[in-house]
């Protein structure tokens, strides 16, 4: 039957004014009701994305690895800037400052940093916004070796990483940065650390969200207590330790 | 040439509210989005401010104009788009507008929970913004086809004076939208027959 066979007279408000719900429609007998079907794909629509929050991760895990990945698009890793423009590493004038409450402040130019003992760690790395990206293959400079080298001073209880991409700035307690994972990383995946992942060094802390992990370090420094850092002041969490 | 009402002016301004914030939260959203640009303009906590208040904001404005406006025609054109047939809107654009419409509460639900969870991380789920993200492919889509629709299309481009301006003309009406009976625009704000039985 097509549309225009039913009558066209059927008030198609009729039922709604009077209070009764969709289903209820009876009309008289001699008139079919009106199909409305809005209502319902409202509700599916709402429902099925509201489900995806369960099943989602499952099946873009499965298409992502059937389907190329697209230019433009984000494939694992997103890059969050807080400044208009991302620091640029020059080898000739870049300096790491390490400093603060201890006995040997030290300045390294890279070849310096290069030329302390290395270590890597393969770990995941994952964003608090709600993307991760696995097996990210790290290579670079034990935190904790850096900091037996400048002999924190007895009142030094956090470390605080001062960014080159002004005025981002991160501490963790001097005994978070003393783990054996927390890296000052110079290479990513086998290459020098690209521009957009903090060249020429960033911290990696694996066992808490990204923002701990200050990109462009330029500044090390010992410092009495922890204070919030950049993203902390808006918000999150100092201890962001991974679930 | 003779003019039929279309659109009264809450029916406009609801669509033009919902079109600005629509607008500016693909904008920043894109910024924050794409690696590209997201590393061209930087300033991340100022483009997340503007687009998470550009959502808070997007639903007040809506439910504003929803209250302040002409509450009972709105209803009723809710309930237009409830009957899956021909009418004053075809059943593509009730599809668009029912669709679009749900997305306003995924968009919303998965933006807040992305918000909470960067403050608060049991409230942080792993395919939170990947419903954000996909949400954004199928809007835009929509939104590019609707953009065709109702600037270049010959067939329907018409329509959008009837946005703008309330009136279409007549002989258009009668020839895209067969079974609407369209009141005159001489009625002022007249509602199409068949929402105006009570």
């Amino acid at each position: 039957m097509k549309a225009i066979d039913e009558p066209r007279i059927v008030p198609t408000s009729v039922s709604r004014a009077d209070g009764r719900i969709a289903g209820t429609i009876s009309g008289d007998v001699d008139e079919p009701a009106p199909k409305r079907y809005g209502r319902g794909l409202f509700l599916a629509t709402v429902a099925g994305g509201l489900s995806s929050l369960v099943w989602g991760k499952t099946v873009w895990s499965g298409l992502s690895s059937a389907v190329p990945s697209v230019p433009l698009v984000p494939s694992g890793w997103r890059i969050y800037t807080v400044a208009a423009t991302m620091p640029r590493f020059d080898r000739r004038t870049w300096r790491l400052e390490v400093g603060g409450l201890v006995g040997e402040p030290m300045t390294l130019d890279y070849d310096a940093l290069r030329a302390l003992p290395r270590t890597e760690e393969e770990r995941d790395f994952h964003c608090v916004t709600g993307w991760s990206v696995s097996n990210v293959h790290w290579g670079g400079v034990r935190l904790s070796d850096l900091l037996e080298r400048v002999q924190p001073g007895l009142g030094a209880h956090a470390v605080r990483f001062t960014s080159a991409e002004i005025p981002y700035v991160d501490d963790l307690t001097l005994d978070q940065a003393k783990l054996s994972d927390v890296l000052l990383a110079y290479e990513m995946d086998g290459k020098p650390l690209p521009r957009e992942h903090g060249a020429p060094v960033r911290l990696v802390m694996p066992r808490m969200y990204g923002y701990k992990s200050v990109k462009w370090v330029a500044r090390v420094d010992l410092v009495a207590r922890p204070h919030p850092g950049f993203w902390e002041l808006r918000g999150y969490d100092p201890d962001a330790w991974l679930p | 040439m003779s003019y039929v009402v279309r659109f009264t002016r809450t029916e406009r301004v609801l669509h033009w509210v919902n079109a600005a914030f629509f607008l500016h939260l693909t904008a920043t959203g894109l910024i924050l989005y794409v690696p590209r640009l997201s590393e061209l303009v930087g300033r991340r906590p100022l483009l997340k401010n503007l687009h998470f208040w550009g959502g808070i904001g997007w639903v007040c404005a809506l439910a504003l104009v929803f209250l302040l406006g002409d509450t009972r025609r709105l209803v009723r054109v809710a309930r237009e788009l409830e009957v899956l047939r021909d009418d004053r809107f075809d059943v593509g654009q009730k599809l668009n507008a029912i669709v679009q419409a749900a997305f306003v509460v995924l968009f919303l639900v998965s933006g807040v929970l992305l918000w909470l969870g960067e403050r608060d991380t049991s409230f942080r789920f792993s395919s939170t913004v990947l419903l954000h993200d996909g949400l954004l492919y199928v809007a835009l889509v929509l939104f590019v086809g609707h953009l065709y629709l109702a600037v270049v299309h010959p067939a329907t481009r018409h329509a959008l004076r009837g946005m703008a301006l309330g009136t279409v003309e007549e002989e258009w009406a009668r020839r895209r939208h067969p079974e609407w009976e369209a009141p005159p625009a001489r009625g002022g704000n007249a509602l199409p027959k068949d929402a105006v039985r009570t």
